[in-house]
């Protein structure tokens, strides 16, 4: 073969190998967009999570409250584990760990008083128990401490008092009876099903378990009074007061879970968008079960709740009906009229109907002077709030005497409960969120990772991991700050601006940039490829023949 | 969603103080009103205002600190309707009693001018300013057309102008009044007529000239019961006189001058036709960043000759940052005209700050003249709480002078804007360049030429064959 074309056929295959080896590699890397490295590991192995929720309980024995060589053996632990059974990806695992202790010389004398607020106050002493954790007082069984036919007593701060027995299995029997005790006042399947509504498949039970509102940061209230009629009536409420004096030792109470801020505000000329029927039999105006939906929709634009601020809000709103359709009552589905004259709405809030006394219009100078009273208004208000916020009425186990509520309205052991399912919530959000981004990642190649997105990824995993930690070892306060630290920072990785950049670069303007200068350099290369492979097959061919 | 459930009450326990011994809390107060001025040339201006003022527990601490204070401004904004309804739900009674009633949308944006404002101000309660109450007062002022929507006719009436009748005051209100300005018309009945004619009428200084208002207050019993609504008509019973009307002490006009996309220069002509009273002026110029002013070319002249401000600021823009400010106090001499002018170069920008249509232009924000303006008839200083609202919009501190803030018109501006068809030419350019350079370069270095021989066949051959056969010639 002539040297020239031996020649031009090596720098044909040189110009194609700088091609593939030099400038692919380039191009590519150059074009790529860029992705800082995140854990995805890590971010699967959260998915296949076990969460075990650890209640720490010390148990206190009094001196007649078990036969006395089950007293020798004290103190010891005894651990109580069980799976809570939900639909859910992650498994959730209860313990309680029982501390088991004989009774100090104090509490010995608290417990021998003559009732049971004698004996909390006393034992009160000591430093505030960390959150989470309870304390059980086992007494001896003929103590008169409880009333005679009650076996347990539920105390307003995280304190149980149980009846021992005199009996051969008597840790066994009190162990049960403890359990029930305990999982009466921090969890129960009911409780983490709940918290974990939104991501369980639904059910026939999720309506209910709806109800509460979403774990959120901070909460913002609202109290509105709606005076439709201003000619007929002069309304004034100490709104001030009120929130002072019974809203916000609730609040206060409650400041574990979030921040909190209430506002109030008063609307004329606001009407129900439902027109009242007449009853004549109570000469009064009602409203009926299904008109009540139709209600709210009217009112909402004029709240000017989403202006408020960036936290979910919660409307309490007093509505005083107007002269032509007073009286007004709720009626239920019977047909009779609700006892508070109120009603409330899952996650949004409630609304009371205040009517206005009929003896006010005696003197029959309009407008008449209303002076709202607060008591009657904040006791509704409150015990919607308590529902808005999910702290239903515990399972009490039989037998048991639950003591009536704190002047603040919320029992300790009521945040406790709303603490862990919020921590559940927190964390099955936030693995949901880093689950998705790890998908979404998978699936479109054009969305840019910058490196503080992948830092705030890397922090929600880590917080994710603590949390977890923390509930298993039973610290549940800093367990939640983790959980809510974890929320923050996966939403703020997934929902960044910087994510989209490049997300919607048409295809074809990529084509139109590439083909004008790879397809003349390309072309080229390939057809000599190909006539220089043909050649070579050619000449394999040829010694094969005249051989 | 919503239950109606017997819901367990908690049992509350008062804690603390007992009783209700906190003071009633004060009441807002709200007073609204309403003017219509007929102007000569047979359109009408109507303007709202409503006033609401609350008690707060604050204390003022001390003056406000200048550098916490901002100025902003959209030069170019349409109002519609999406700004009016906020506008109207921070009314109490809105839409449903009182003047708020008569806020129709659709006839409120038939007109040639409109104009919305709300202003929130801290007023002192006491002389010490140790106690403060909150004022918020909303403005909205319309010129109705008499060609447009007057359809030629000139009688005006509130049914005409906004569809609706007043027909009860606001219960919230404290005072709801329409004030009707009948100055020119009021001694002989015979140009301007009124109806219902009115019972009070209303004489003030209003800036500078003495006015005379007819008012129809809406708690006025005997007003309402009569006919259950109140529709004001206004009937000329001679054509008006075409006289133009009286020209301002002050007024202002602001142009950009200059060819080409390079440079210019920006000029304000503020007007002092007061026939012998000299008065300041302060001239607030907020510029963008893109129009590079220089200072050095700034000219000031009154009457031909150079006047010197007697008060500079300039805070030179920083690019993407922050716009020129401009501030200068001048003094304006009597009946003469003053023309400000600044030099100017248009800056280049960065190809994706451009509008989606730049060659529109690019706006500048109106100036703010603010002066004292002398008036020819001596006024009483206001008294806040007495007089109508309208009446404290220009304040007057000692009588002989009272404030006024003009703003210029705003300014389109055009900016040189690049070809922005360029990258892709340049991409396609630079493609092509490439490749035929690669392509040349390659055939060189791999190509090999050989000598061949001329083949006996080729199509153009037989197809010259086939049509000599045909012709019946010999073949090729």
């Amino acid at each position: 073969m002539p040297s020239e074309v031996v020649r031009g056929k090596r720098a044909a295959l040189f110009f194609a190998a700088v091609a593939i080896v030099l400038g692919l590699p380039l191009w590519w890397k150059t074009t790529e967009t860029y992705r800082a490295s995140l854990p995805y590991s890590q971010i699967s192995g959260l998915n296949a999570l076990q969460l075990r929720l650890m209640v720490p309980v010390t148990v206190v024995f009094a001196r007649e409250s078990v036969p006395l060589d089950d007293q020798e053996k004290l103190p010891f632990t005894v651990v109580h584990e069980r799976e809570i059974p939900l639909k859910y990806k992650m498994k959730i695992k209860c313990r309680f760990q029982k501390a088991y202790r004989r009774a100090l010389d104090h509490e010995e004398e608290a417990l021998s008083s003559g009732s049971v607020q004698e004996a909390e106050a006393m034992l009160d002493e000591p430093q505030e128990q960390a959150e989470g954790s309870l304390t059980v007082y086992v007494i001896s069984e003929h103590s008169s401490l409880l009333p005679q036919d009650m076996m347990s007593y539920i105390g307003p701060k995280r304190t149980a008092v149980v009846r021992g027995i005199m009996h051969r299995e008597a840790f066994n029997i009190i162990g049960r009876r403890i359990v029930q005790v305990a999982q009466a006042m921090s969890l129960t399947e009911d409780v983490l099903a709940a918290a974990l509504a939104d991501h369980l498949p639904e059910d026939k039970w999720s309506a209910e378990k709806r109800r509460p509102l979403k774990s959120s940061l901070g909460y913002e209230i609202t109290f509105s009074l709606l005076n439709p009629d201003p000619k007929s009536h002069d309304v004034h409420w100490d709104i001030e007061g009120a929130v002072r004096r019974y809203v916000q030792p609730f609040l206060n109470a409650l400041s574990a879970a979030g921040n909190f801020s209430v506002d109030s505000q008063i609307l004329y000329y606001a009407m129900l968008g439902v027109n009242p029927r007449f009853d004549s039999a109570s000469s009064s105006y009602y409203l009926d079960m299904h008109n009540l939906p139709h209600v709210i929709n009217p009112v909402e634009s004029r709240l000017g709740s989403s202006a408020a601020s960036l936290y979910p809000v919660l409307n309490f709103l007093l509505y005083v009906p107007e002269l032509a359709h007073s009286p007004l009552y709720i009626q239920d589905k019977d047909g009779a009229p609700v006892a508070t004259n109120a009603f409330h709405s899952p996650r949004w809030g409630g609304i009371m109907v205040y009517n206005v006394d009929s003896k006010t219009y005696n003197a029959s100078v309009l407008p008449v002077r209303v002076k709202v009273d607060m008591v009657r208004v904040m006791e509704v208000f409150l015990a919607q709030l308590r529902l808005l916020f999910g702290i239903a009425q515990p399972q009490v186990p039989p037998k048991c005497l639950l003591s009536g509520p704190k002047s603040e309205g919320l029992m300790t052991w009521e945040l406790d409960r709303l603490l862990w399912a919020r921590s559940v919530e927190n964390l099955a959000t936030a693995t949901t969120t880093l689950t998705s981004l790890a998908q979404l990642l998978g699936k479109i190649s054009n969305i840019v990772i910058k490196d503080d997105v992948a830092s705030e990824v890397y922090r929600a995993v880590a917080a994710v991991q603590k949390s977890a930690e923390e509930l298993a070892s039973g610290h549940l306060a800093s367990a939640f700050v983790a959980s809510q630290e974890a929320v923050t920072s996966s939403e703020r990785a997934f929902f960044d601006p910087s994510l989209l950049h490049l997300l919607y670069f048409p295809d074809d303007q990529k084509f139109a940039i590439y083909i004008p200068l790879f397809l003349p350099m390309a072309v080229p290369i390939l057809l000599s490829l190909v006539k220089i492979f043909l050649e070579t097959h050619k000449s394999w061919k040829k010694p094969e023949k005249t051989d | 969603m919503a239950a109606a459930m017997p819901l367990a009450l908690l049992v509350l326990l008062l804690l603390g103080r007992k009783g209700w011994c906190l003071a009633e809390p004060p009441r807002d107060s709200l007073r609204e009103e309403l003017v219509i001025t007929p102007l000569p040339s047979g359109d009408v201006a109507a303007t709202f205002q409503f006033r609401t003022r609350w008690d707060s527990e604050l204390q003022r601490e001390g003056d406000t600190d200048h550098y916490f204070l901002r100025y902003a401004v959209l030069p170019r904004e349409v109002v519609c309707t999406e700004n009016l309804t906020p506008w109207k739900k921070l009314l109490p009674c809105s839409s449903k009693a009182g003047l708020s009633v008569l806020l129709k949308a659709d006839r409120l944006f038939h007109t040639s001018y409109h104009s919305q404002a709300v202003h929130i101000r801290p007023v002192c309660r006491n002389a010490r300013c140790t106690s403060i109450s909150w004022e918020l007062r909303q403005t909205l002022s319309v010129v109705f057309d008499a060609f447009i929507t007057g359809q030629g006719k000139k009688d005006w009436s509130l049914f005409r102008m906004f569809s609706r009748t007043l027909t009860e005051p606001c219960p919230l209100a404290s005072e709801s009044r329409v004030y009707v300005d009948i100055t020119n018309y009021n001694q002989d009945n015979e140009t301007l007529e009124v109806n219902p004619p009115p019972t009070t009428t209303y004489q003030d200084v209003i800036l500078g000239t003495r006015k005379i208002y007819a008012i129809y207050d809406l708690f006025d019993t005997a007003m309402i019961n009569n006919s259950r609504n109140l529709n004001i008509q206004l009937k000329w019973k001679r054509p008006p006189e075409n006289e133009a009307p009286p020209v301002p002490f002050l007024h202002a006009q602001r142009y950009v001058s200059g060819y080409g996309l390079q440079k210019g220069e920006l000029s304000t002509l503020l007007y002092n036709t007061h026939p012998y009273r000299a008065f300041p002026v302060l001239l607030l110029d907020t510029v963008p960043w893109y129009l590079r002013l220089y200072v050095h070319t700034l000219t000031i002249t009154s009457k031909g000759k150079e006047n010197k401000p007697s008060y500079i600021h300039y805070q030179p823009a920083q690019d993407r940052l922050q716009p020129h400010l401009l501030e200068m106090l001048i003094q304006l001499p009597a009946n003469s005209v003053t023309k400000v002018s600044i030099q100017f170069e248009r800056a280049l920008l960065k190809w994706t700050e451009y509008t989606p249509d730049p060659n529109h232009g690019f706006y500048v924000s109106p100036s703010v003249l603010s002066a004292l303006v002398p008036s020819v008839v001596a006024a009483k200083p206001v008294d806040w709480e007495e007089s109508p609202l309208f009446n404290s919009l220009f304040p007057v501190s000692d009588g002989s002078n009272y404030f006024v803030r003009l703003y210029t018109e705003p300014l389109l501006v055009n900016l040189p804007t690049p070809d922005f068809s360029m990258p892709y030419n340049v991409i396609c350019l630079t493609c092509t360049v490439v490749a035929v350079c690669y392509g040349s370069f390659y055939n060189l270095l791999t190509r090999t030429f050989h000598i061949e021989e001329p083949r006996t066949g080729g199509l153009a051959k037989r197809l010259a064959n086939l049509i000599r056969r045909a012709r019946g010639v010999p073949p090729l």
